[in-house]
């Protein structure tokens, strides 16, 4: 690791000034993706400011019925929370798919969202990649392998963002709640939250530099069922090669974009009376990308179709 | 920079670079050599320690992160004339071969007892809202973090299969 100076933030307000103060300096919670990275000197921040103790830690149900998540609340405490494992059990799915147990208990809700957008040639120092060093090229596009987008990639870079939860929370349509600089609040979509690659990919979220994720809104349930699917290549702890969560006629798709993908189409489809197969399809005929990718798309289709009917089968009463 | 942990009951007080993890300031400043370095980037769990009493990778957190906090590492669970109940199940079931990762994979067993105490749910639990029932599926997907490269897995299974008593 490069040498780096450290404080614990005494307010979220304290944090968001220190950070966006200083251009080296970055927000450490759980540490668990940054540290890694940091080892590896793909991130070289001078200056960590860290906000896991900050009071964000906790749920609770809103007045209109729906659930305010805790930026700085793990992931293995929000999964296990009464209200997301009886009223949103896709979100604690998605949750308990990711990482291993002793990552989740380290890991914020906050830093999930945030944890970097990559795939396996950023991690590569050897390797060019526009994440890590814009203009360098991309090593992944025409690589072997399962990995890379079907949604939304450019010439610059092809990485997917491999959260579970942040598909789930897609599904739910919830948004996120921030600090910003200026000392204002301001609400985004997890949908909208992260960007596709375009012609900077190291470029991964909507967030002003210093703009801190205090919480995750999450409006009440939608009617219908819910599911999560993941499909990789371990049975356990590894990134997934497909995920898709259902939340009555929404859909939301992982590891397929830079983001977590919003199946809108798969949702019109559903909701104008179409089959589980038949939404599936309606989304990925949007889909493209490399020819070695082809794969992917049949295994997105077929997944998402067993995700719909698994879900339409738990209807809530 | 200084900070104060409690390590197996003693509070002890450290002035290092902001850069030591939990794990080299066990290791190599306390001299609390149990705790392994495997991976270093959390993928291998031979470092996973419990932090007021819950189970991280102590390689990917910083010292700094800890002040106040009580850790309790692979020395503090038991000794050898009085051995923690998982730790004399792993000797029970010849659960290592090399034993580097047995530290980590007590710590974690011992965490994971505990969160499946607490009704915590897993990817294998079927019915999110009831309590957990630890059958060989549940403790395979909760042990996923701690890699065994002489692959004891059978043998790790089974002592944690005695520990968490016969499935309902």
């Amino acid at each position: 690791m490069r040498p780096f100076t450290y404080e614990r933030a005494a307010s979220a307000q304290a944090a968001v000034k220190a950070v966006a103060e200083n251009p080296g300096a970055r927000f450490l919670a759980g540490g668990t993706n940054l540290l890694d990275l940091m080892k590896l000197e793909i991130e070289t921040p001078t200056h960590l400011v860290d906000v896991g103790r900050l009071p964000f830690a906790s749920a609770q149900e809103t007045a209109d019925g729906g659930l305010k998540i805790g930026g700085a609340m793990t992931n293995s405490k929000l999964a296990a929370h009464p209200i997301v494992r009886e009223r949103y059990p896709l979100l604690a799915r998605a949750i308990l798919s990711g990482a291993s147990g002793q990552l989740r208990n380290k890991a914020t809700n906050a830093g999930n969202l945030l944890q970097r957008t990559r795939c396996g040639y950023f991690y590569d120092t050897a390797k060019p990649c526009n994440k890590r060093q814009p203009g360098s090229g991309c090593a992944a596009i025409g690589a072997p392998g399962g990995y890379g987008a079907i949604f939304g990639g450019s010439g610059a870079c092809i990485a997917t963002h491999t959260s579970d939860m942040a598909v789930a929370l897609t599904a739910l349509d919830a948004s996120v709640e921030t600090m910003t600089p200026e000392g204002t609040t301001r609400t985004i979509k997890v949908a909208d939250l992260h960007r596709l690659p375009g012609d900077t990919p190291q470029v991964e979220t909507e967030l002003a530099a210093g703009e801190l994720i205090t919480a995750i809104a999450v409006p009440p349930p939608p009617p219908g069922g819910q599911a999560y699917a993941k499909v990789r290549d371990r049975a356990s702890y590894a990134h997934g090669l497909a995920m898709v969560a259902v939340a009555g006629t929404r859909v939301a798709l992982g590891a397929v974009a830079a983001k977590p993908w919003r199946a809108a189409q798969a949702q019109a489809a559903l909701e104008a009376g179409a089959s589980p197969s038949e939404a599936a399809a309606a989304e990925t005929a949007q889909a493209g990308g490399e020819d070695r990718l082809a794969h992917k798309i049949a295994l997105v289709r077929r997944l998402a179709a067993a995700t719909i009917e698994d879900a339409q089968s738990r209807r809530q009463a | 920079m200084r900070t104060t942990i409690t390590v197996n009951g003693q509070a002890r007080t450290l002035e290092v670079d902001p850069r030591t993890t939990l794990l080299d300031a066990l290791r190599e400043h306390l001299g609390l050599t149990g705790s392994k370095k495997g991976c270093d980037h959390g993928q291998c769990g031979a470092c996973t320690v419990l932090v007021n009493g819950v189970r991280i990778n102590s390689c990917l957190s910083l010292l700094a992160m800890h002040d106040g906090d009580q850790v309790t590492t692979i020395e503090g669970l038991g000794t050898p004339g009085d051995l923690h109940p998982v730790q004399q199940a792993f000797l029970s079931h010849d659960a290592f071969q090399c034993g580097y990762c047995t530290p980590g994979q007590i710590c974690s067993t011992v965490g994971m007892l505990q969160e499946a105490a607490d009704g915590w749910a897993s990817k294998e639990t079927g019915d999110l809202t009831s309590p957990a029932v630890l059958t060989d599926a549940e403790i395979r997907e909760r042990m996923s973090g701690n890699i065994c490269r002489c692959s004891a897995y059978p043998q790790i299974l089974a002592a944690i299969r005695d520990l968490a008593g016969e499935p309902a």
